[in-house]
């Protein structure tokens, strides 16, 4: 690695080793996971099973037919030939991420809580949206729910915390603030996040293939859009389901 | 077309196979059969590829009206099914003709698995039939049977037969039920606590982890930053109460870690019943990996036991 990027190997489960670059959430560190979930789907190496990219770590699950040791010396090796890997941790656009544009309908129904963060956050409506369309986000890790993406790369100064009493029904495809992060909630389901609005793409199906819209690593913008808009878009992903 | 109707769904009756890989980055738990050899030896039973779909029973069995013959296996926590008001044996493999199959419910454990000849033949989501709770998907809609649903069946190696119809060999369980529950120990503070404590399984359980009570064990509280959990992991929440995380795990958690229970001990974690003690103990990474390979090594032999056998039903 390079001299600024130290890893530890950790055991995670009997198949599955967790590769630690940190315990902080930083774009570096996130960086170097994606460039290392990168790689060994590059190398693909017939043990794998499964790359699970966090903020600050990696999850590597093997067959667990294979012995573990020889599995971690395997990771050992590729960590010591990494020169490419502190390259890609260092420009980040270069580790396979994506740039997507994901449309965003903001306020109104769809964005309940956009009027009362704005006046919390001491700005207008229209000045959030504006500072939550400027940002570029990053797919720092998918969790919580399937295809639910935590995006890194909020603009500090929009962060609010969550819900005191979080809703029962977050409707699919609304995009929030939760604390530091902002995400987009694949389907309904509970949530305690801000909702600024919604998007008409179905984030996640598993029928569809590929069955996410976001991968890990991706590289995000949000376009505000219009109801029109929202409507023709909902109708095209229905067509697709 | 060969088919199940739910009758009764019992307490929590899942379609489930060796369950899904490649998919944990999206966010997708494996889920999966909780014990995965259990359900291999089921399928084995009755003729199946061993990773075919079968029903995970839970606590309380389901009742199924069978339309055409059909040769089951029932693997796990022992119970007394009937056909039609005969006994049906568990553990081996069981000629039925058509009618109605009360499982009933489970004694000395909390799961059984029923494999049919044939496979449960739903179509896989993401590679794999298995039910996903959380996701909702995969298995009968992503939920637990109901009442009125209506299971297809591929077509199998059933032979007409007058009554339940079963040979007078059967599988014995795992010998292991009386060991600690083993698992290798985190560098946090607590990890080798977990083991100087008795615990209770909680009612609030599930295939999403094992929640256990007792004497708390030390917890910093607060959330670290997420990072990748798996089946097995054992959580340090706030409340100093540890979750064990099972096949349905979520793919990454901010609690503090005290480790992973073994690969071959997870299993065992599946027959836990609400108020059981429970007690664990450290093992370092070379045991992990020969008790691993001795409990593959055990469903293996079991397999070609079968496969000696089965001509002989």
């Amino acid at each position: 690695m390079s001299p600024h990027l130290a890893c530890d190997i950790e055991a995670l489960a009997d198949d599955a080793w967790l590769l630690r670059f940190g315990d902080r959430i930083d774009p570096e560190l996130n960086a170097a996971v994606h460039a290392m979930a990168a790689r060994l789907r590059a190398l693909d190496p017939p043990w794998l099973r499964d790359v699970v990219p966090a903020f600050a770590s990696l999850g590597v699950f093997f067959n667990a037919a294979v012995d573990p040791a020889f599995v971690h010396a395997e990771l050992i090796a590729l960590m010591d030939d990494s020169t490419a890997l502190a390259a890609l941790a260092a420009d980040p656009s270069r580790a396979n991420g994506r740039q997507v544009e994901i449309p965003v309908l903001y306020g109104g129904d769809h964005g309940q809580d956009l009027a009362s963060s704005a006046t919390e956050l001491g700005l207008t409506p229209d000045e959030l949206i504006e500072r939550h369309t400027a940002g570029d986000y990053t797919v720092a890790m998918i969790g919580f729910a399937p295809g639910f993406p935590y995006l890194s790369g909020l603009d500090p100064a929009l962060a609010l915390p969550r819900l005191a009493t979080p809703r029962a029904r977050v409707a699919a495809g609304s995009v929030a603030i939760g604390g530091a992060q902002t995400g987009i909630y694949p389907r309904e389901s509970p949530g305690g996040w801000r909702l600024l609005g919604r998007t008409p793409w179905v984030l996640f199906d598993p029928r569809r293939k590929p069955p996410a819209r976001l991968q890990p690593g991706d590289r995000v913008r949000f376009r505000a859009i219009d109801a029109g808009e929202f409507a023709r878009i909902a109708a095209q992903a229905d067509a697709h389901l | 077309m060969r088919s199940l109707h739910v009758l009764a769904p019992g307490l929590l009756t899942t379609v489930q196979d060796r369950g899904r890989s490649g998919w944990r980055h999206l966010g997708v738990a494996h889920a999966g059969a909780l014990d995965a050899g259990a359900a291999r030896i089921a399928n084995r039973l009755v003729g199946n590829d061993g990773d075919a779909a079968v029903l995970e029973i839970t606590l309380r069995g389901p009742t199924l009206r069978l339309e055409a013959p059909a040769r089951i296996a029932l693997i796990g926590a022992p119970c007394a099914p009937r056909l039609d008001g005969e006994s049906v044996p568990h553990g081996r493999p069981v000629e039925l003709p058509a009618g109605t199959l009360e499982i009933g419910a489970l004694r000395g454990g909390a799961r059984a698995w029923l494999a049919i000849d044939g496979g449960i033949d739903l179509p896989p989501v993401l590679g794999s039939r298995s039910t996903d709770l959380r996701g909702g998907f995969g298995g009968l809609d992503g939920r637990a049977l109901r009442a009125g649903d209506m299971l297809p069946l591929a077509p199998g190696a059933a032979r007409p037969v007058d009554g339940p119809t079963a040979p007078a060999w059967w599988i014995d369980p795992a010998h292991d039920a009386h060991l600690p529950i083993r698992y290798r120990a985190s560098a946090h503070p607590a990890a080798s606590a977990l083991a100087r404590r008795g615990w209770t399984v909680s009612a609030s359980s599930n295939r999403q982890g094992l929640r256990l009570q007792g004497d708390a064990l030390p917890s910093p509280g607060g959330d670290g930053v997420s990072e990748p959990v798996a089946p097995g992991t054992i959580q340090l929440p706030a409340d100093g109460c540890p979750i064990v995380l099972l096949a349905d795990a979520q793919t990454v958690g901010g609690y503090a870690k005290l480790g992973h229970v073994i690969a071959a001990d997870l299993p065992r974690l599946a027959q836990c019943v609400p108020g059981q003690p429970l007690h664990f103990a450290p093992v370092d990474a070379a045991t992990a990996h020969r008790l691993a390979c001795a409990a593959r090594a055990r469903i293996a032999r079991i397999g070609v036991m079968i496969d000696a056998r089965l001509p002989a039903v």
